[in-house]
């Protein structure tokens, strides 16, 4: 590690970022210290000479005939008008579209008719404005050149007309033999074609299979309750909260209200210490000349309110902000989060105390704490070693009754979700943090086994897969590839030309959620509208329109919806432009569970195996595979490993050491006879002797994004096994793999970028963070410019509440036209993300802790970035933004070279170059699309600043509000992490943040003096497991 | 030994590279004045798919530009008018008219007509109609005397320094809102006089820095 002198990590914790920084490998140390990768300046396919010469001269001669004479363009008004509809002023429209197999509330921004950019619906109780990744990105797919666009009989290019001839001859009769398979229904509108379809073909049946479902939480309320139900969190009411391998803040996030209500319990840390504590003024850390030059120090402002931020103040009793020094005094406020997992998720980082068990061990502990809390019948001492754990759990839990939560992950069996429910019953939570609602659906597992029976007895004679996958999805043991082929008539309707779409019949193109009529219920059951925004790009039709052509019905699908809403207008015209019907969700029920039934059937259950695991989750960025041809989710690096473009098999060092593995070895996971390879990632915090893979890549046919990228883990995946399974064995295989990450590019070199600390340490020193400072001199070469008056942008990221889930990082790429790079020179160190999310380990390479730390350009008033551009090409604006002039850059890149954060990214190539027409609709018509050769970076956003700053200046020039200007970070954040605003406005909330006792600013002994600043983060530890 | 060289070929030879050195000052002097924005830029005319008289219609007939750039006031874009604009008034004025057949032809068939861009900024300039019509320059300053033009032609270089020239003392080319688009409309006192009045009422203040621009 580079060692500056009088700077180090003096005060805080050892943060660290990848098993070869905390061993400081020589190989790390070179890559480190080199500002552009050995390689980043070479062309990929290095031709000859004489080729350089032939392109160069071709080039010229070009140059010299276009050159003659301006281009001409043509300005193609519509014949005939388009009511409210003016040239390049952006229209929203509220919808809702099925994201990872949930309804998400939304809000699209149109401009001239084009959707845009996806933003979450504010009107909509589950979204507040919060999109995540997923979503933000699927507005690439709708574009996508490489989307399904063409009826397909046999493979071979068909029509429309052509199916509906054959279509008539196969609906006809009692509807015998014939099987529909479609995902999980959240339509109402389908739901109700689907009762028409039984009505008018009543031996048809209706199939659903999703390949990440909820299948085990169901099984498991039925063991518990007796009844199907399905768990509603409130983690607001929350005050401690276990985990039994349920990652709810990412992948098993069961909507983003509980991002939301999560981070608010977090956020609420600053009411247990009141701003201008005593203990601050203490000047051990301090020398006379620190303060001397410091701008934005939280010192300067020992006046400040308490909790400084509305949020906090919100979440919790103002008489806590009082209350004595208790050990558990705080908990009021701030939350406690006990997670119980085998692989490091997101949940995991933000956990106080983390425990790492394999994923088949989860039941035995659940038990072990039911015991322990008394929830069971039979009262047991528990033995073990994690004993100390356990009890100290318990005891907590016993303090915090009907304040507490405990959760289940949908990998685990249905007895892990039955114990969550007999201890939250226990401890009086059911109805204070825990709610429940019939969602009234089949099983999916089952559904698809019993499919594969049928099929396999040859009672199937026409299958109809309504936008399922299953060829690529269904569990290996089922063999549906080759039953699939057996069926006389196959007809899939998909997005993509995908594996199924290969072997059916027909296959017939999906319209996108932006270009079809639909509705959907989300998950509280609020019965939200699906309203298009484009036409169908291609011949495409969505699900509920090939259903009616089956049922030969001739009302549209707008029609069908709005039938199926029983509104009429008014009402109907309000529900559109609310993309909700108000009022519409379930009133969730209280069911007692019956600790009786849960112990009957945990002394039924099977006991874990010893021995290696696999567990299955799905991917953070393709999810189950559907978004595997979009490039910015495949470029989104996954938020624990960095790994883009590729799916490990992650192993602890204790394991990899034990298998004698390292990076880059592949290797054979077996498991029933059945086999894959795949290379291996060490991941410190992953649970010994296991090891997990992520679902939905190694897909073999998708698009050219998708295909081939990752090993196919569903190869593994058994209806015994479909969240994780023992008796695997591993072997090596000689082949080694290079797997791409971004972990450890832009290091920060051993300086305190990222500051922690307890609880107990806040409320002793208020102010660690800008503690952790270096003691240096600040000193200012020039004079400064007065900041002083007007709109001055800044922004405040909170750590505390930031779970590092790369919905800021999509939502950045498709608001600033970002462009994607690919595997191969992304390990040269040319990702484009203007934002980044960096991920530090601290503690012990076994049971580390994680911190995420969102990372974009600071907007540095004394930015070195502009005193070493030659041209001039960034330079400041007077309301305290570094602008970046693209057509002025000529591409030095000392900019990047001279920049402290590592946020300044550079174009080696023209990565938009090869796109095609309809890929090109994606772009944000307000952002310049850079090509080669141009230096970028963040701009706080500015088109959006410049676009609210004109519309108040013709609005009679009103001063802009807070709140009128938005990130396209900040406004996607579920965990509503980023401040942005006027720091010139003492009532802004940023200025409110900058006044948080744990603001600090990154690199202060610079005296860059960075607009954007960060609240550091504190755990909420347990005293006894200290 | 003999002279390989004439005493005469030294005079040729500085001869020739005086005059090859003024070949390359004057060429590259050429090439310089003639690709400047004030020489490319002005005067651009490019012939329209309809001989549409800027002249007859806004100025004869004295219809105000917002007429059919209907967007000039609220948005970035003044807006070219679709064709349904054009046939308010030409279903009933000049229907049988040969040179209005693309405009029938577009009406019939739903197609744009494909008018010539005259005014073109390049794609990393993001000019906002709304905000200088608002704050009092009118269209005369950009656009030139177009209620004169039989064809419109570009008038001014559209460059960038001609833009900050405004940006940097925007009061000759302020006048009160209500006569942005009164083409003919003069001050009857000092131009700057008034200029600087409105910039004092209105708080006007045009960004010189490159993001008030550039994006």
């Amino acid at each position: 590690m580079i060692q500056i002198e009088g700077i180090g990590n003096q005060t805080g914790k050892k943060f660290w970022r990848s098993l070869n920084e905390l061993a400081a490998t020589p190989k790390f140390r070179e890559w480190m210290v080199q500002e552009f990768p050995e390689g980043a300046n070479d062309l990929l396919d290095t031709g000859s000479r004489r080729r350089f010469m032939q392109i160069m001269a071709a080039s010229m001669g070009l140059a010299g005939l276009t050159a003659c004479r301006r281009p001409v363009e043509k300005i193609l008004p519509y014949a005939k008008g388009v009511e409210g509809l003016v040239h390049g002023v952006p229209q929203h429209y509220a919808t809702v579209m099925n994201v990872a197999g949930q309804a998400q509330p939304l809000v699209i921004e149109a401009i001239d008719g084009r959707p845009v950019k996806i933003e979450g619906n504010r009107k909509h109780p589950l979204s507040n404005g919060a999109a995540n990744a997923w979503a933000q990105a699927s507005i690439l797919s709708l574009y996508d050149p490489d989307r399904s666009q063409k009826v397909l009989e046999k493979g071979k290019a068909s029509t429309w007309e052509a199916f509906e001839v054959a279509a008539k001859g196969t609906f006809a009769g009692d509807g015998e033999g014939i099987r529909i398979l479609s995902g999980t229904v959240i339509s109402p509108t389908i739901a109700g074609l689907r009762s028409s379809l039984a009505a008018k073909h009543p031996k048809a049946k209706w199939v659903e299979y999703e390949p990440i479902n909820e299948d085990f939480a169901l099984a498991g309320a039925e063991l518990a309750f007796g009844d199907r139900l399905r768990p509603h969190y409130s983690l607001s009411k929350a005050d401690v909260v276990v985990s039994l391998d349920c990652d709810f803040l990412h992948l098993d996030n069961p909507g983003l209200n509980v991002i939301r209500d999560f981070a608010k319990r977090r956020k609420a840390v600053d009411s247990a210490v009141p701003a201008g504590h005593a203990a601050d003024h203490k000047p051990a850390d301090h020398k006379a000349g620190e303060i001397a030059a410091g701008v934005h120090k939280v010192d300067e402002h020992p006046m400040a309110p308490p909790a400084g931020h509305e949020l906090a103040v919100a979440a919790a009793p103002a008489a806590d902000a009082a209350a004595p020094a208790s050990p558990f005094a705080d908990a009021s406020t701030i939350n406690r989060l006990y997670m119980v997992e085998n692989h490091f998720t997101l949940t995991g980082a933000q956990a106080d105390h983390r425990l790492r068990l394999r994923a088949a061990d989860v039941q035995a502990f659940a038990a072990d704490l039911a015991r322990e809390v008394a929830a069971l019948p039979q009262g047991l001492k528990i033995l073990g070693q994690s004993d100390k754990f356990i009890a100290a759990l318990a005891k907590d839990l016993l303090a915090h009754k009907g304040r507490s939560l405990v959760l289940a992950g949908p990998r685990q069996p249905a007895i892990v979700h039955a114990l969550a429910a007999a201890i939250n019953h226990t401890l009086g939570n059911i109805g204070e943090t825990v709610s429940y609602t019939r969602p009234g659906r089949e099983s999916a597992a089952v559904g698809i086994t019993e499919l594969a029976k049928e099929i396999g007895a040859g009672q199937v004679k026409t299958l109809v897969v309504l936008g399922a996958n299953p060829l690529y999805t269904a569990p290996a043991d089922l063999e549906f590839a080759a039953k699939y082929k057996s069926v006389a008539t196959t007809i899939h309707l998909g997005f993509e030309v995908d594996e199924t779409a290969a072997a059916s019949t027909w296959h017939l193109p999906e319209s996108h959620g932006l270009e079809s009529w639909g509705d959907a219920v989300t998950s509280d059951g609020t019965l939200s509208l699906q309203q298009p925004l484009i036409e169908p790009i291609f011949k495409t039709k969505s699900a509920i329109e090939v259903i009616s052509l089956g049922l030969g019905l001739t009302t549209s699908a707008y029609e069908l919806v709005k039938a199926q809403s029983k509104l009429a207008d008014p009402a109907w015209r309000q529900a559109l432009h609310d993309g909700l019907v108000a009022g519409s969700q379930v009133t969730p029920s209280k069911p007692a569970a019956n600790p009786k039934a849960v112990e009957a059937a945990l002394s039924a259950a099977p006991k874990a195996a010893a021995g290696l695991e696999v567990v299955f989750f799905p991917s953070a960025s393709l999810f189950d595979g559907r978004y595997a041809n979009n490039a910015w989710l495949q470029e989104a690096p996954e938020p624990m490993t960095k790994i883009v473009w590729d799916n490990p098999a992650i192993v602890s060092p204790k394991t990899a050491k034990e298998l004698k593995l390292e990076e880059g070895s592949v290797i054979v996971i077996e498991r029933g006879g059945r086999k894959v390879e795949a290379p291996v990632l060490v991941q410190p915090g992953h649970a010994d002797n296991s090891v997990t893979l992520s679902l939905g890549y190694g897909r073999t046919s998708v698009g050219r994004v998708g295909t081939g990228v990752g090993y196919n883990a569903y190869l593994l995946r058994t209806t015994d096994a479909m969240g994780f399974g023992t008796g695997v064995t591993i072997s090596r295989s000689p082949r080694t793999y290079a797997l791409v990450t971004t972990q450890e590019h832009h290091d920060q070199a051993g300086r305190p970028v990222v500051r922690e600390a307890s609880v107990e340490k806040y409320k002793e020193e208020s102010h660690f963070a800008s503690h952790e400072d270096a003691h240096v001199e600040l000193i200012q070469l020039f004079d400064s410019f007065d900041y002083s008056k007007g709109n001055q942008w800044g922004m405040v990221v909170d750590l505390q509440s930031c779970i590092g889930c790369n919905a800021c990082l999509v939502a950045c790429q498709s608001e600033n036209n970002i462009p994607v790079v690919g595997r191969d020179q992304v390990s040269k160190g040319r990702e484009m993300h203007w934002i980044r999310l960096d991920r530090y380990f601290t503690g012990t390479e076994d049971d580390p802790e994680v911190v995420h730390q969102p990372m974009a350009c600071q907007q540095c008033e004394n930015a070195p970035c502009e005193s070493v551009c030659p041209v001039a090409a960034t330079v400041h604006s007077p309301e305290g933004l570094n602008d970046m002039a693209y057509n002025r850059c000529v591409g030095t890149r000392y900019c990047a070279n001279n920049c402290p954060y590592k946020v300044r990214r550079f174009n080696y190539f023209n990565w938009h170059e090869d796109l095609e027409e309809v890929g090109k609709m994606v772009f944000n018509p307000d952002v310049t699309v850079r090509m080669r050769g141009v230096m970028e970076k963040c701009t706080y956003c500015v088109q959006r600043i410049q676009e609210v700053k004109i519309a108040h200046k013709i609005d009679g020039r009103k001063p802009i509000q807070d709140g009128d200007v938005l990130t396209a970070c900040q406004q996607t954040c579920p965990a509503e992490a980023i401040s942005f605003g006027n720091i010139n406005d003492p009532e802004s909330a940023v200025s409110k943040m900058k006044k948080n006792n744990r603001n600090y600013t990154l690199l202060h002994e610079l005296n860059v003096r960075p607009r954007t600043t960060y609240l550091a983060k504190v755990r909420n530890p347990n005293p006894e497991l200290a | 030994m003999g002279l390989k060289f004439s005493k005469k070929s030294d005079r040729i030879l500085r001869t020739v590279l005086v005059m090859v050195g003024l070949g390359v000052i004057g060429g590259a002097s050429t090439l310089y004045y003639a690709t400047l924005p004030i020489t490319l830029e002005p005067g651009y005319q490019p012939k329209q798919p309809v001989p549409y008289s800027h002249k007859l219609h806004a100025g004869n007939m004295g219809m105000d530009c917002t007429y059919c750039h209907t967007s000039v006031l609220k948005a970035a874009y003044a807006s070219i008018p679709p064709t349904q604009t054009c046939m308010n008034c030409h279903s009933k004025v000049k229907e049988k008219s040969v040179v209005l057949e693309p405009v029938r032809a577009s009406w019939a068939s739903g197609e744009s007509v494909p008018w010539v861009k005259v005014h073109r900024l390049p794609d990393y300039v993001y000019f906002n109609h709304s905000s200088h019509t608002n704050a009092g320059v009118s269209c005369v300053s950009c656009h030139g005397r177009v209620d004169q033009m039989v064809e419109v032609k570009q008038v001014q270089t559209l460059a960038m320094s001609w833009c900050l020239d405004c940006h940097r003392n925007p009061a000759p080319n302020l006048r009160p809102a209500q006569f942005v688009t009164k083409l003919d409309w003069k001050p009857e006192g000092d131009a700057a006089a008034l200029g600087r009045e409105i910039i004092a009422q209105k708080g006007i203040n045009p960004p010189v820095n490159c993001s008030g621009c550039h994006r």
